[in-house]
């Protein structure tokens, strides 16, 4: 691997680590397997996009995108609560739903961004190499995602949404309204995962409507790989490890791409199936190594 | 003060799983009151405290706590008013939060919460104390997970956490079955300490007539969704397990008189 793909594929962790924080608080946290996010990433990049190209502010733009997730997983959530339909099933139905209102917020299945001013602009222009900016940008936007997540976690709504995912009889017995909670938790991961698809439109210069597809699967990745390279002891911790295994994630299909075995190598459409991989044997080895160390 | 009005239930109702659960209870606790209720299984003990609680509606009838009627009012809402000890000392605590965590969660029973810090500095000190009351040495495990304590911590830790916002009425659904008999002792104790020093309004489900019998100052028999017994004051007193056995048996023999005319 090159030092210059390497270093795409740090910056690809940092930017889809926000949304890699969303699914670990909808799938560990809140215990709400959550597929909404493989629309509302695009949904972020096209709102984004769109708002950009007629001429609103990048900076602006990321919290219509924040916003416009919010509201696609507070359906999702409603749909469950309110109307007892499975998580996993209301979630796909979000997610269908959203390609078709994808293109409607496109006007067609893609927007281009050339020559339009984005968040990394501001960045370069203070002298920062312009192969650097996405680094720097993404790193920020991480950082500052993660600190705002520790910090709420930290607070008495924080920990309610902590105790809904893990006892919601008990935390109903406290005088919570856990409806609420999931609504709003699962539309604070949207938010997330959208900002993400916001950052990536901004800086791959346009949004597609496809670019959605497996973000559950690479956020699942990543959330398993930190868990079990990092560790999740404390809610710091476990929020930065998902952010690294995020990064540890991009780094390993990066390296399975460049990789060169006599005459076989990787295309780019193997990238599922190297994903598929990947997550099964991070499901399969912190079980392997308890049965390995039983005996 | 617990008011029940005319409260019916049924489970699946017009199916052939169809479940006469609650037939027309009617009660009224006055502030202060501990009652221990006893009944065979399916008798209803925990539907009423559930539906007391507002873990689903009655078909028909009033509660009332306080003041108010709370009859439409969902758990969450009425949880300000009541505290809950569970069977399972799993279902009343949060194992991936702290022990001080889960104190702050109790502390704010009821209450709106903010974006203030779940716990303050200043709480510290007050959950110590409290929990040098168990004489568990929990006061110096505040930042242990609680998914590391036994059910029987666990079960104690529930019951302070109980009462750390004063409930209109506490609701214990045999929350010392589940627990080896030295911790279950250990936990009545600590129930009636807790119940008379704060004069709380107690319900308590047990399937020991012996407790029964000695805790409190009313009992309650259901059968079949009625109340069969309530007795208070010097009636409770002079009760003897015998007693009780024959009333059970009474109830009993009325339904195998039914059965052996109905297949006779």
């Amino acid at each position: 691997m090159t030092w210059y793909a390497a270093l795409g594929a740090v910056e690809q962790g940092l930017v889809y680590g926000i949304m890699v924080i969303g699914v670990y608080l909808t799938f560990r946290i809140l215990d709400f397997p959550d597929l909404t996010v493989d629309g509302s990433l695009p949904l972020g990049a096209a709102v984004s996009a769109v708002a950009i190209s007629s001429g609103v502010n990048p900076y602006l733009s990321l919290l219509l995108a924040l916003g416009g997730g919010f509201c696609a997983g507070m359906v999702t959530a409603f749909l469950n609560t309110k109307f007892k339909i499975l998580h996993l099933l209301a979630s796909i139905l979000t997610m269908i739903a959203l390609y078709s209102i994808n293109i409607r917020i496109m006007n067609g299945p893609n927007v281009a961004l050339l020559g339009s001013e984005t968040v990394f602009d501001a960045v370069t222009r203070l002298g920062v190499p312009s192969h650097f900016a996405g680094l720097v940008v993404f790193g920020l936007f991480a950082a500052l995602v993660v600190g705002g997540m520790v910090w709420f976690m930290g607070t008495e709504i924080g920990q309610a949404v902590l105790a809904t995912g893990d006892n919601p009889q008990m935390i109903t017995s406290q005088g919570v309204n856990i409806h609420m909670v999931i609504i709003f938790g699962v539309g604070l991961s949207n938010g997330l995962v959208a900002l993400s698809g916001a950052l990536i439109a901004q800086n791959q210069g346009a949004a597609d409507v496809g670019m959605g597809l497996g973000t559950i699967v690479a956020g699942l990745a990543s959330v398993i790989i930190g868990e079990t390279v990092f560790g999740c002891q404390t809610m710091a911790r476990a929020f930065i490890a998902a952010l690294l295994g995020s990064i540890v994630y991009r780094l390993a299909i990066a390296l399975a791409l460049g990789l060169e075995l006599g005459g076989f190598r990787f295309n780019p459409s193997d990238l599922n199936l190297i994903t598929a991989l990947l997550v099964i044997v991070a499901l399969i080895t912190p079980n392997l190594k308890r049965r390995l160390l039983a005996r | 003060m617990i008011g029940l009005e005319h409260i019916v239930k049924y489970f699946h109702k017009g199916s052939v799983n169809e479940v006469f659960a609650l037939n027309d209870i009617n009660l009224r606790l006055a502030e202060g009151d501990f009652v221990t209720v006893i009944g065979s299984n399916g008798a209803g003990k925990s539907t009423l405290l559930n539906c007391i609680a507002g873990s689903f509606f009655p078909d028909s009838g009033k509660i009332f706590i306080g003041e108010g009627d709370v009859t439409r009012w969902p758990e969450y809402k009425r949880a300000g008013l009541i505290s809950r000890v569970f069977q399972n000392p799993l279902l009343g605590t949060c194992p991936s939060a702290t022990i001080e965590q889960n104190m702050a969660l109790a502390a704010l029973r009821g209450q709106k919460r903010s974006l203030g810090r779940g716990v303050k500095g200043s709480d510290r000190e007050r959950f110590r104390t409290e929990l040098r009351q168990l004489g568990l040495g929990l006061e110096d495990r505040l930042l242990d997970k609680v998914g590391l304590l036994s059910g029987g911590q666990r079960q104690a830790l529930t019951m302070l956490m109980a009462t750390m916002v004063k409930p209109e009425v506490l609701l214990l659904d045999e929350h010392i079955a589940a627990l080896d008999p030295k911790t279950a002792g250990h936990i009545l104790a600590l129930t009636e300490e807790i119940v008379a020093s704060r004069r709380l309004t107690t319900m308590m489900i047990t399937h020991n007539m012996k407790h029964a019998i000695s805790f409190g100052n009313r009992l309650l028999m259901l059968h079949q969704g009625r109340v069969l017994l309530d007795l208070c004051g010097s009636d409770k007193k002079t009760l003897t397990v015998k007693d009780l056995l024959e009333q059970f048996y009474l109830a009993q023999g009325e339904e195998l008189a039914m059965d052996s005319l109905l297949l006779g």
